[in-house]
């Protein structure tokens, strides 16, 4: 049997798994009995469990807040652990990022602070001067029920100032890690189940040969609730993340290409500077625990209804490289859904990239989200609208929704119907018209299909006067979260 | 001479916070496992009402590391953990009430294991006819405890003879406490029969007592231990019961440690949560504004028992009232019976329930007027010599809101603000800002007399450091922080030298649950009456041994001084040991002054009330219902602080948590009584982005007028009603689309959707 290994408070541990889709968190707290990351949700949507995970990122470290309730155990392989336990000084003192929330009374209850610790230790290693809107990010994951937050967002802005600055020995931990670098891919072969991590795309594409049936594992922010929630079962499990060629991100002429094993945080830091119109739904995609250890390929893969990645990729017109064996093809995005939780892949097939084009010229574009909650909280309504004008008429459009079928789709008759039309009121509220139409979504939690249908309507509307040729309103007219006091 | 009991509150940490920052402080599920313990997942109903034909648990019982399996067939003693009403099974036997309700428990050498197993039992029902919302319920008359009835004047005659009436109808929703520490239990078997809890409970009594009543044995066989909860907000407070008796029946079956933790969906399935409330009203008032006379009726979803509902409903009525005097009442409250969890205490306590609903009628009159509902507000408020009895017949002696809202007003520079607003409102196409002010008057006590009293034990050890043990339990609300204090004062000593330790029956007995905000206001006062008598004690010693004059002893800065001589408290307490002198204590309070008659619903049922208002700037999306908070401004009445940093965090807490409430927190249950919004995934409770960039909180400048602990006032529940202004302040973003002439027919949570259609209502729109 193999040895899964990564690096704890800077020692190495080496362990032998029984259960490939034991979880982190499981781990931590029944085997090693470190108990201060707390169990809360097992869904990773509180952050009661968030731990930091240090990565090489060519030379330099790259630490991630993720949630180690729905992280598989050997997905850690070659990385290094950092949990609420590893703060504090040799000499007992605490860090100055757990020292300052003591001094700006950021726990009450405290099960949920050393989640919060451990973002905060992320920002703190990753942004030295950190806006409140960088806080908020970094805390997007973390839910307090008690402090209603103004404390801990003091303690996050003072954790810099006030006390003299901690290092970690990257240098020591980058070695350590490079030692643990593995050159073939590795398998658990056990009686329960079978955990293989192949290295190289090729390695992988045989692997799914011959395991068709095997769950196919990125981030696991969605089969780990598969397993700690249905209670499911995993015989057979491919990890993606370990195969160098689906963790790169190109970018040239023929857009920007992002391998199937990159994560949210990578792909959306990657496509905002093309797309900035992307930049705030991206933001509120999950939190950022889930945008660390969750991929573009997984949610694209996963083509849930209300996924949000999907409906701007396709109103900036993205495909997807498929690859079966040493087959390859591509398609458009919208060609992949055929029915709910249905997609156009064969057996054995996978996503190898997500293929963004470049900009067009003159491309009026924008992005909305419509959910109760700013961070994390899943769409009632995503809304893509991609248009170009060719003087006040409409040329091209392409509008793409989530949340409004059963799955993620373009509304091709709306879209005909204003080709050609003049950019106008009357076109548009004709438009808003031949949406309702268009679409009959669901009632669920989330909103009944009245308001999906009134509000995307709307949405498309303030589309038009944020796009109306010669008086387009500026986004804080229209976008309560542009609006200070 | 005395401590001070003006001496300022001190602004120190929670006396666990640096345990809290290293994942350090113990929770039920971190304490070291006793070996052979095993983990209980339950089986729960699905269906809303249904007879059980068979339950067939041979799978069950045959799957994987499972250990055991009991039904309601296995409880030795008695079937119920009802708090008050003997309603409420701990499983069900014959007939289930509610989808999520228990049915069986699994033990297993693991959690998984557990869990795994209850999926493979089979159940046959027998479906019946269930009652899923409040409407039916009270159209079928189901109510699970009798209607209540609250009168002061001729209400009827007081309308007709009003020169304007506000009628209408307003419905509020429930709110899940969503602690982020899930309920659990954890069960030690003992010698002799006696079982050791450690359970996450607001109220180890109770527990103590429904574990023995399960158990069919004495209360004195049962410990109860709680060191500190993940969070309570009421939802530990008699729902932890059901949990800490399964628990209780497994190890009592099987002879083993057995640890009870609910996976966080079965937790908000199983549990009871905030009262849904649907409101009725019709209220008179004259030219300005000033009511006349109010009658309305309310209609709480109780769910499937009585639990709490009583008290929580009376609490209700005698917060409709708010800060304002209504002239001639007639209230009606009914706590529905429906096939639902059964709802229960969270953080008020029907409180914010009933006030919200007067504040929706002002905003109404205000808005019928054309006036600021400011103005309106102000003019209603209770006087301070004429106009100051509530309808429920009790004085109101301390008002203090005339000048808090003032100060408030001037210091959110308010008018300057409403006019900012009304502007932008002008200039703006598709966002639309809105403003409010609403204040708040609560009060404080239980309004069942007898659990006004609370124990405490101080123990002073001859090194000089001194532990504490009381009533109360530590959620997070900084108690033990406050307490000792309170003991470190009464003392003179550092209160670093005092420790708080857990709740346990074997220490304190017969204590209340924490709950209704007492927890400082009655462990506090007992912790000073345990300690003063040591001091005392201390004190008679200093005159005998040192010749000192009473008068002159002062405990200060850990060192006790006379006239002519001092001597550190550590050296002390060792010549008082050596000289045999007690150096320890008990001690006991009980709230003087308190009266209620429930039949009538009149009487005094509070010590005294808690004030405190704020002021929000929102602004709303007229095509989708977002908004976000821009701005808040809080002022609130702690009476003279113990601490002041953690009263300001239980007031910016409670304010976040009532904007929850009242806005993103949306409770679903699908046509088959199924709660749809279990998990966080579904059920939206703040994040740090919905805390406002803009957050002023300041404490009022008070001192309570009752002769409360430090003179205090409880800091828990009162500022859950601040962020009412949060609501209405989208309430008049909306009206503003109608020139603040109509009132938009807002429902709470107000959801974007909620928003959105209330804003289609204006405009006629909607489809």
């Amino acid at each position: 049997m193999t040895a899964v290994r990564f690096i704890l408070d800077g020692e190495r541990i080496e362990i032998e798994v029984a259960d490939p889709t034991r979880t982190l968190l499981q781990y931590l707290r029944e085997d090693l009995r470190r108990v201060g990351s707390k169990e809360g949700c097992a869904e990773g949507d509180c952050g009661a469990c968030t731990v930091v995970i240090a990565e090489p990122d060519g030379d330099a470290l790259r630490y991630r807040a993720v949630n180690a309730c729905i992280q598989f155990l050997p997905t850690l392989d070659g990385k290094a652990l950092f949990t609420v336990e590893s703060l504090k000084a040799a000499d007992g003192s605490l860090h100055p990022v757990q020292q300052s929330m003591v001094d700006h009374h950021g726990s009450q209850c405290g099960f949920c602070t050393p989640g919060f610790i451990m973002s905060m230790l992320a920002l703190y290693h990753n942004n030295p001067a950190p806006t409140r809107a960088d806080i908020d990010d970094a805390l997007s994951g973390n839910l307090c029920r008690c402090t209603g937050y103004r404390s801990i967002v003091d303690a996050c802005r003072h954790m810099y100032t006030d006390y003299a600055r901690v290092e970690l020995d990257e240098v020591g931990l980058m070695a350590e890690l490079r030692e643990l670098r593995r050159d073939r891919g590795f398998s658990l072969e056990l009686e329960a189940a079978h955990y293989h991590a192949p290295v190289t795309l090729a390695e992988l594409a045989e692997l799914y040969l011959e395991h068709p049936d095997a769950q196919i594992l990125a981030g696991g922010t969605d089969v780990g609730l598969w397993v700690t929630k249905q209670l499911r079962e995993l015989p057979a499990v491919i990890y993606l993340g370990n195969v160098a060629e689906l963790r790169r991100i190109g970018v040239g002429a023929e857009g920007i290409e992002i391998g199937a094993a990159v994560t949210l945080t990578d792909a959306f830091d990657t496509i905002v500077p093309h797309y900035p119109e992307f930049g705030e739904m991206f933001r509120r995609f999950a939190s950022l625990p889930v945008r660390n250890a969750g991929t573009l390929g997984g949610n694209v893969a996963n083509g849930s209804p209300i996924g949000d990645s999907m409906p701007a990729l396709m109103a900036v017109a993205t495909r997807v490289r498929l690859r079966r064996g040493d087959q390859q093809r591509e398609m458009a995005l919208e060609d992949l859904y055929l029915d709910y939780m249905k997609n156009a892949m064969q057996e054995g097939e996978f996503i190898e990239a997500i293929v963004i084009p470049p900009r067009v010229d003159a491309l009026l574009l924008r992005c909305y989200k419509l959910c109760k909650r700013y961070d994390q909280d899943i769409s009632a309504v995503c809304a893509a609208f991609a248009l170009r004008l060719d003087g006040e008429r409409v040329s091209e459009i392409r509008i793409a929704l989530g949340g409004m079928a059963a799955i993620p789709k373009r509304a091709p008759q709306t879209e005909q119907s204003l080709l050609g039309k003049h950019w106008d009121e009357s076109t548009v509220r004709t438009a808003m018209d031949s949406l309702r139409r268009e679409f009959t979504p669901l009632s669920d939690m989330r909103a009944s299909a009245g308001y999906r249908s009134r509000a995307t309507a709307n949405l498309l509307y303030r589309f038009y006067l944020e796009t109306r040729p010669g008086q387009a309103l500026d986004n804080t007219a229209v976008n309560v979260f542009a609006v200070t006091a | 001479m005395r401590a001070k009991e003006t001496a300022p509150g001190r602004a120190i940490p929670h006396e666990s916070a640096s345990l809290h920052v290293a994942g350090e402080a113990t929770y039920v599920d971190d304490i070291p496992e006793l070996a052979g313990t095993l983990y209980v997942a339950l089986g729960l109903s699905s269906e809303a009402h249904a007879r059980i034909r068979s339950i067939d648990l041979e799978a069950v019982q045959n799957a994987p590391g499972v250990v055991g399996v009991i039904t309601a067939a296995d409880i030795p003693g008695v079937n119920d953990c009802g708090p008050i009403i003997h309603d409420d099974p701990i499983l069900a036997d014959s007939e289930v009430q509610f989808v999520g309700q228990p049915i069986f428990a699994v033990a297993a050498n693991s959690y998984t294991a557990a869990r795994k197993a209850v999926r493979l039992a089979e159940i046959d029902y027998e479906s019946l006819p269930a009652v899923l919302d409040v409407a039916t319920g009270r159209q079928q008359q189901s109510f699970v405890i009798p209607p209540m009835h609250l009168r002061r004047g001729d209400a009827e005659q007081a309308l007709q003879s009003s020169p304007s009436r506000s009628q209408g109808a307003f419905s509020i929703g429930g709110q899940e406490q969503f602690y982020l520490e899930g309920q659990i239990s954890y069960v030690a078997p003992k010698e002799d029969g006696c079982f050791h809890l450690w359970c996450s409970t607001q109220h180890p009594t109770e527990m103590q007592q429904v574990v023995a009543h399960a158990l069919g044995i004495d209360f004195n066989q049962v410990v109860v231990e709680m060191r500190r909860m993940g969070g309570g907000f009421g939802g530990k407070e008699s729902q932890s019961a059901i949990f800490a008796c399964i628990a209780a029946v497994v190890a009592s079956k099987l002879g083993r440690p057995v640890k009870l933790r609910l996976d966080r969906d079965d937790d908000m399935t199983i549990t009871g949560k905030r009262h849904g409330f649907e409101f009725a009203y019709d209220v008179g008032y004259d030219d300005d504004g000033q009511i006349h006379a109010a009658r309305v009726d309310m209609a709480a979803q109780a769910g499937f028992s009585a639990d709490l509902s009583g008290p929580v409903v009376t609490r209700a009525v005698c917060h409709f009232d708010n800060a304002y005097y209504l002239g001639d009442v007639a209230i009606d409250a009914y706590s529905v019976r429906t096939n639902t969890q059964s709802n229960t205490a969270f953080r008020g306590f029907g409180g914010p329930q009933g006030a919200i609903a007067i504040e929706y009628i002002i905003d109404n009159i205000a808005r019928q007027l054309g006036k600021d509902p400011l103005q309106v507000r102000k003019l209603n408020f209770y006087g301070r010599d004429e106009r100051n009895v509530t309808p429920y017949g009790q004085t109101v002696s301390d008002n203090v809101i005339h000048e808090l809202v003032d100060e408030l007003e001037s210091s959110s520079d308010y008018s300057a603000r409403r006019k900012a607003v009304a502007a932008f409102n002008r200039d703006n196409e598709v966002l639309r800002k809105g403003l409010a002010l609403t204040p708040l008057k609560f009060g404080i006590s239980f309004n069942v007399v007898h659990f006004n009293q609370a124990g405490a034990l101080v123990h002073v050890y001859t090194d000089g450091s001194v532990l504490v043990n009381h009533g109360g339990t530590e959620m997070g609300q900084g108690l033990h922080t406050k307490v000792s204090q309170v003991v470190a004062l009464e003392l003179g000593i550092d209160v670093r030298r005092v420790r708080a330790t857990a709740n346990d029956t074997s220490k304190v007995a017969n204590t209340s649950a924490t709950a209704a905000s007492t927890g400082s206001d009655l462990n506090g006062k007992a912790a000073q009456d345990a300690a003063r008598q040591i001091r005392n004690r201390l004190i008679r010693f200093i005159a005998e041994e040192h010749g000192a004059n009473l008068a002159d002893i002062e405990f200060a800065g850990d060192r006790v001084s006379w006239g002519s001589g001092e001597i550190a408290f550590d050296e002390l307490v060792v010549q008082a040991y050596q000289n045999r002198v007690q150096l320890w204590s008990d001690g006991f309070y009980k709230t003087p002054g308190l009266s209620w008659d429930r039949e009538a619903m009149q009487g005094s049922p509070f010590y005294y009330f808690s004030y405190g208002a704020a002021v929000s700037e929102v602004v709303v999306d007229t095509l989708t219902g977002e908004w976000k908070l821009l701005r808040a401004d809080i002022l609130h009445d702690a009476g003279n602080s113990i601490n002041p940093v953690i009263d300001i965090g239980q007031i910016e807490g409670a304010f976040i948590q009532g904007m929850g409430w009242l806005t993103s927190e949306e409770l679903r249950w699908n046509e088959a009584g199924r709660l749809i919004t279990h998990a966080p995934s579904t059920y939206k409770i703040p994040t740090i982005t919905d805390c406002p960039q803009k957050f002023n909180t300041r404490l009022y400048q008070n001192h309570n007028v009752e002769d409360t602990i430090l003179r205090s006032k409880a800091v828990g529940e009162p500022p859950l009603l601040l962020p009412f202004s949060v609501f209405f302040a989208i309430r008049d973003a909306i009206a503003s689309l109608a020139d603040n002439r109509i009132n938009p027919p807002l429902r709470a949570p107000a959801t974007p959707e909620a928003i959105l259609d209330a804003i289609d209502a204006l405009r006629g729109e909607h489809q």
